[in-house]
């Protein structure tokens, strides 16, 4: 009896703790997304909307493409980790960690100064003489060498392609560690089970390791695709500015001088519905397999 | 019951300098329902592997019907496998599990394999249950689809990796029989782990006992259990007393203190030896009719007998009886000569 009633106390400071910075907010949000400036209700915030429609579609494009790559890096190397010595796999995850370890921005800030047209990748490039090969092959066959622009550098900052690797590269981790944990945690006796069967190691993996590992697939396409799609700096700092997505633009109508909080709100609460659909359906799809392995 | 299947000639396994299996010669044949029977770490189950493919040995030779086949990985092998926690995959229901092996072959139709499917879950009394997921099933259950899946694909040779240790005893009782009456209907070769003695003496055609990575015996469980070879066969399977004694001249013996008429010879004249005497074979008499005298420390009720502890002066017997004894009581343990088994110093 007397545990009965400790068991619910110590929840109590998180349940107040989610009610004050997690319910409220949230209500403030769906409140000011259907209000106007008077304190009105209105459907102006949601209908504004449609203009910035190529925002939703760019952000959600670069996030499933950051989340596919990280997925295709991801599962190789969970899957290429977890056979090896115990010893080497907490190495192993522990470098995989490392680079959380330091600060998200001065990190970004690193690949702004590899990235750079007069940056470290751009410098090594000149160094071992890329540009004067490509430029001299380009010479060589141009219909006209004297208009033959030569190139002094690759643009690989301010592109959309400078933004996909910054997701990847913020949130690879994100996608290795719960494959890595839900494949180390495949019964061993199956996959010799597979193989007693008749499966050569390929069809092994195909049919016992790859399903039963789904629900480390799933929750590391979640961990990727949501911090992605909300991600703001990333795009304002190796985009240029020119990529803008949808956490630049909520940031804008509350920081900046674009200043609409009811905007925002109903912008960050059409991105938490369109997320909270993908997760429904990916889910969904995974439902068989998650049950199993949770069992 | 003549043709060698599996043949393991000379086997020698050692994990980093552990010796697991020390000079391992044995041979299995068809049809034949051999037991792989010893204590935990005495290299049954590694034996075991070795059939399957998943270990290779560090040393010697497999051979199945007279091909070397060292380096067969498991795939490849006319074998299939019982796993000890049944292995069955979670991610697929009992129909898809069975049907595993036949998928995989790609000989068969899905019309076929849904034939071949039912027709062995019915042979392992689990009719209807395709459609169940393998982690809805209870222990029993899941072993019976660990069967089926393995026989389904019809292996030359079925191993066993102590299938039945998760089982309570009552369920265990009802599979020993049930796996004994699908052998034999089947007709394969079974070859089955366990450490259980009494699980080997009532399925086995042939016992091969082992203890730390060497055989001991290998014979038909009546052999195993009336003429063990050693001191260590004997008090691995059944219950034994085992004494010092010393071996005068062939049917001599003598052990605590006085002379015995045995049956066994061949030794050297005034050998030690381990003398073996089964508790039931005691004859427990009035202390004046008895060769051994001793008093009654302890009285066990085991059901079918009392179990008496009875003290002498040189050893404390362990005596089984249908007659009760008092403790404190004088009784004399009387043996005639083919209850006394004598064997080499191991």
């Amino acid at each position: 009896m007397k545990n009965n009633k400790l068991g619910t106390l110590p929840a109590i400071p998180y349940i107040v703790w989610m009610a004050i910075f997690v319910v409220v907010p949230l209500i403030l949000i769906v409140f000011y997304a259907f209000t106007n400036e008077a304190g009105g209700f209105t459907m102006e915030n949601f209908s504004e909307m449609g203009s910035y429609a190529k925002v939703f579609t760019r952000s959600f494009g670069l996030s499933a493409i950051a989340t596919v790559i990280c997925l295709l890096i991801g599962y190789p190397i969970a899957y290429a980790i977890s056979k090896e010595s115990a010893m080497f796999q907490r190495i192993a995850m522990m470098l995989v960690m490392l680079p959380m370890w330091i600060n998200f921005l001065l990190r970004t800030y690193a690949w702004m100064s590899i990235l750079e047209n007069t940056g470290l990748l751009n410098t090594f490039f000149d160094t071992i003489g890329l540009f004067d090969l490509i430029n001299w092959i380009g010479v060589k066959f141009a219909s006209d060498p004297a208009a033959y622009e030569p190139i002094k550098h690759f643009q690989m900052i301010n592109t959309q392609g400078a933004v996909i690797l910054g997701m990847v590269y913020n949130y690879l981790p994100f996608m290795i560690m719960p494959i890595h944990s839900v494949i180390v945690k495949i019964d061993k006796s199956m996959i010799e089970a597979a193989r007693d069967l008749g499966a050569d190691s390929k069809l092994t993996f195909r049919k016992v390791i790859l399903p039963l590992s789904l629900p480390g697939v799933l929750s590391g396409i979640t961990m990727v695709f949501v911090p992605s799609v909300s991600t703001f700096i990333l795009s304002r700092l190796l985009g240029g500015g020119t990529t803008m997505l949808l956490g630049d633009l909520i940031e804008m109508q509350f920081m900046g001088g674009a200043y609409n909080p009811h905007l925002g709100s109903a912008i960050a609460l059409v991105m938490m519905i369109v997320v909270m659909i993908c997760m429904a359906i990916m889910n969904h799809f995974g439902d068989g397999e998650d049950k199993a392995v949770m069992l | 019951m003549s043709e060698k299947i599996i043949n393991l000639e000379n086997i020698h396994k050692d994990y980093g300098g552990k010796v697991v299996l020390d000079n391992l010669n044995l041979y299995v044949r068809d049809k034949e329902f051999v037991t792989l029977l010893g204590p935990s770490g005495c290299g049954k189950t590694t034996t075991l592997r070795i059939i399957g493919g998943f270990e290779t040995p560090s040393a010697g030779v497999v051979y199945f019907d007279g091909k070397k086949v060292n380096d067969v990985p498991p795939n490849k092998r006319p074998v299939n496998t019982v796993f000890q926690r049944y292995a069955l995959f979670n991610h697929l229901n009992v129909f898809d599990n069975v049907a595993f092996g036949l998928r995989i072959q790609k000989k068969y139709s899905e019309g076929e394999i849904a034939d071949r499917v039912n027709r062995m879950l019915k042979l392992v009394s689990l009719p209807d249950y395709g459609d169940r997921m393998s982690t809805e099933l209870s222990g029993g259950e899941q072993q019976r689809v660990a069967i089926a899946r393995a026989l389904v694909n019809h292996p030359r040779v079925l191993l066993l990796d102590e299938p039945l240790a998760a089982l309570d005893l009552k369920l265990r009782k009802e599979m020993q029989r049930e796996l004994k009456a699908i052998q034999q209907e089947v007709g394969i070769t079974f070859v089955f782990v366990t450490h259980d003695q009494e699980e080997a003496l009532t399925m086995s055609d042939t016992i091969v006992v082992m203890n730390k990575g060497k055989i001991q015996q290998i014979g038909t469980p009546t052999d195993i259990y009336n003429e063990p070879k050693n001191a260590f066969v004997a008090n691995f399977i059944g219950e034994s007393n085992i004494v010092d004694g010393i071996m005068h001249q062939d049917k001599l013996v003598s052990f605590c203190g006085r002379q015995f008429d045995c049956l066994d010879g061949g030794f050297a004249p005034d050998e030690p030896v381990d003398v073996v005497v089964r508790p039931e074979d005691f004859e427990v008499v009035a202390p004046e009719q008895g060769q051994l005298v001793g008093t009654v420390k302890s009285v066990l009720f085991m059901g079918v007998h009392y179990e008496i502890m009875v003290e002498t002066e040189h050893f404390t017997w362990t005596v089984h009886s249908i007659n009760y004894a008092d403790v404190g009581d004088r009784v004399g343990l009387f043996l005639t000569p083919d209850d006394i088994h004598i064997m080499h110093k191991s």
